[in-house]
């Protein structure tokens, strides 16, 4: 086996940095949807291609900048959130029955998609594709810089206001014993509505950045759950910033295997990385 | 062996006047229709393809039936969804030959689906046409036939069709890199590769192989960059060619010379780093193709019917001409053998030739496979233009190499 180069070594870890960070943001609101709502949301995969989507269209038929849409996706997507927790908490699905019924919707989303857009690839033409920053020898994107400071900008935000405000506080009292937190006076159903809202829009964000860095197809939706799971997994259920670290650990491991070894292996070792910390530290997926 | 163009021309030119002059004498079909059953991947991963093959089935039909259906009576298309599952693929031929009693069988697209369509046709002692079957030593039933020209080892003919191109020019490249997904259609096929241009004196500076569904390409175009091949040989599936050109894009690297198995043709032509990459056809919408006049005629018909369906590609290329070519070769068996007998027409199409728009087909090589009438194509200022061999190429168009 031939070592690599310094700059194939650098390049790859900064390839892994920027993969984690998506992975880190599509994570972020798994992680808080399971972790703090009991809500294991597979349609948040659907919701970030929802989202992509959405960016393309208003890119390529409005004109709009791809980072302008956030004011709408955003938004929009909040209230998405707020049925979703609406009809979940409505008819009183439990954990389990909630990964079913996000399937179910994920597949109805996924079939939405290919209704509008057909399963025909689309990628969008923008700006910031064209633009890549040089350190050296090696190459920053300006699409996956973008990534990375929402990715860590926002799991910081998170991060903050779960520990330091107190509706974060109220947020963690509800996950971790919602009759005492009630008996407190704190609201668990708004403040369910309002959370499931901002994970809706975290995938929103998170889909804007996949429509930045990568071409689009229904299908697609489903070759990111199990990777952003195991970031979710290794980062702690409800804990905002493992998601983000997580990734980062997964992205880089997966890009120096594929630089030094076979890039084929690279799941393996993620996933071997996931197996040795879940048997190690079972509490991981414990919220 | 390779057809001779003119001839093949010639043959195609006097069956299109032909098959005009008798549109006029055929009468409206009668009686009961015909029932043609197959799946497509109308949903799921492998739908990008299906509308293809849904217009190309649609137009042909439709064009079949004005000119009298077959033996008279018209025909009809019992189409189902299989959700790009070869498991539902196996059920519903089942349903198609048990329950929709279908009178004859026409194939979904993609290896999988395919293969699993063949064991219940087999199960059933039908015949199965289908279009595009990526691993040919997997076809052991007698009486399946592959509408894809591309011989029964592409392993072998792809890679040396692909040397024979570039020895045409002054630029024969002396090393190659080959990069590829581990999908089973083009994995066998680059791995063959690897002993064909060992064998043609290239030498290979770099062998990588991804699992289908990778998503991070930087640190593969990474290897690719610093192995600083002459030629770059990519077994891609569909978007794959494009991630990794976007991510050799993205290291600011751009190969001297590239070629990509599968890719999906539409958004390769729009990447304008892909200019000069290389591929392979069996079947192009320019001259001397569509000299052809039925070619000319589905040509035009499919690029409004695309348009109109919303397509963002209108051209026929592969996919559309296989899908096209499997009906032909249902109407040629059918017609001469005036029969609807799957026995009696499997053992007609081994034993003749049948004419396409993508030349004549034979069926009597290992898993009734013929000749590898593959074409190599070039992205040349925004179009896909086949450049070899010489006589197939479109007008004006020359292999460009570094």
């Amino acid at each position: 086996m031939n070592l690599p180069s310094s700059t194939l070594l650098a390049q790859s870890i900064l390839a892994g940095i920027f993969t984690g960070a998506l992975y880190g943001l599509l994570g972020l609101g798994l992680s808080l949807s399971w972790g703090m709502l009991r809500q294991i949301n597979l349609a948040h995969f659907a919701l970030a291609f929802l989202g992509a989507y959405l960016t393309y269209q208003f890119s390529t038929s409005g004109g709009v900048d791809p980072l302008l849409t956030l004011l709408m996706i955003i938004p929009a997507f909040f209230v998405v959130g707020l049925a979703v927790h609406w009809v979940l908490t409505r008819f009183k699905i439990t954990p389990f029955n909630s990964l079913l019924v996000t399937f179910g919707l994920t597949i109805i989303i996924e079939a939405v998609l290919q209704w509008i857009w057909t399963a025909d690839y689309r990628r969008l033409e923008s700006t910031y594709a064209e633009h890549k920053l040089q350190i050296a020898t090696v190459y920053l994107p300006v699409p996956e810089l973008i990534t990375l400071g929402l990715g860590l900008g926002i799991s910081l935000i998170a991060w903050q206001v779960l520990r330091r405000s107190d509706i974060g506080k109220a947020i963690r009292a509800a996950a971790e014993d919602a009759p005492i937190a009630a008996a407190f006076g704190i609201n668990q159903q708004a403040l369910g509505l309002l959370l499931s809202g901002i994970n809706a829009s975290l995938a929103g964000i998170a889909g804007v950045c996949i429509a930045l860095s990568y071409t689009l197809a229904p299908s697609q939706i489903y070759s990111w759950i199990g990777v952003v799971f195991a970031c979710v997994m290794l980062g702690g259920l409800g804990r905002p910033m493992g998601p983000i670290v997580a990734g980062f650990v997964i992205g880089i491991s997966e890009a120096i295997t594929m630089a030094v070894a076979s890039p084929s292996w690279a799941p393996l070792v993620s996933f071997s990385l996931l197996i040795i910390v879940l048997l190690a530290r079972p509490e991981r997926i414990q919220a | 062996m390779t057809i001779d163009r003119r001839v093949f021309l010639a043959a195609m030119g006097a069956a299109g006047a032909g098959a005009l002059a008798q549109r006029a004498a055929f009468a409206q079909p009668k009686g009961e229709p015909i029932r043609i059953g197959g799946t497509l991947a109308l949903t799921g991963p492998l739908a990008a393809t299906a509308l293809v093959h849904k217009l190309t089935g649609e137009i042909y039909l439709e064009d079949l039936n004005k000119r009298g259906g077959l033996l008279g009576r018209p025909v009809e298309w019992v189409l189902k969804d299989d959700q790009s599952k070869p498991d539902v693929a196996r059920t519903l031929y089942e349903q198609l030959i048990t329950s929709d009693k279908v009178d004859l069988l026409i194939g979904p697209y993609a290896t999988g689906n395919i293969l699993s369509a063949m064991g219940v046709a087999q199960r059933y002692g039908k015949m199965l046409v289908h279009h595009t079957f990526g691993i040919p030593k997997l076809a052991k039933y007698d009486r399946q036939f592959s509408s894809w020209s591309f011989g029964p080892t592409p392993e072998v003919s792809t890679p040396n069709l692909v040397i024979d191109a570039l020895a045409s020019t002054p630029h024969l490249p002396k090393t190659v890199a080959i990069v590829t997904s581990k999908f089973p259609s083009v994995h066998f096929v680059s791995v063959g590769a690897r002993e064909v241009f060992k064998k043609r004196g290239i030498k290979e500076v770099l062998f990588l192989e991804w699992d289908f569904g990778n998503r991070d390409f930087g640190p593969i175009a990474g290897r690719i960059k610093e192995a600083k091949p002459d030629f770059l040989w990519v077994g891609a599936l569909g978007l794959e060619g494009n991630q990794l050109i976007d991510a050799m894009k993205k290291i600011d690297y751009a190969p001297r010379n590239q070629f990509y198995h599968y890719p999906a043709p539409g958004p390769m032509l729009r990447a304008p780093e892909a200019n000069n990459a290389l591929s392979v056809t069996i079947f192009e919408s320019h001259p001397p193709f569509t000299d052809n006049p039925i070619a000319a005629k589905f040509v035009k018909t499919f690029a409004e019917r695309a348009a109109k369906a919303n397509l963002p590609d209108t051209a026929v290329d592969t996919q559309a001409a296989a899908s096209f070519s499997a009906w032909q070769i249902i109407e040629a068996a059918v017609t001469a053998n005036k029969s609807l007998d799957d026995k009696k027409l499997a053992d007609w199409l081994r034993a003749n030739k049948v004419d396409t728009i993508q030349g004549k087909l034979r069926f009597n090589g290992p898993g009734n496979f013929g000749d590898d009438l593959s074409r190599v194509k070039q992205v040349q200022d925004g179009k896909w233009l086949v450049v070899w061999p010489t006589d197939w190429a479109a007008p004006g168009a020359k292999i460009r190499v570094s």
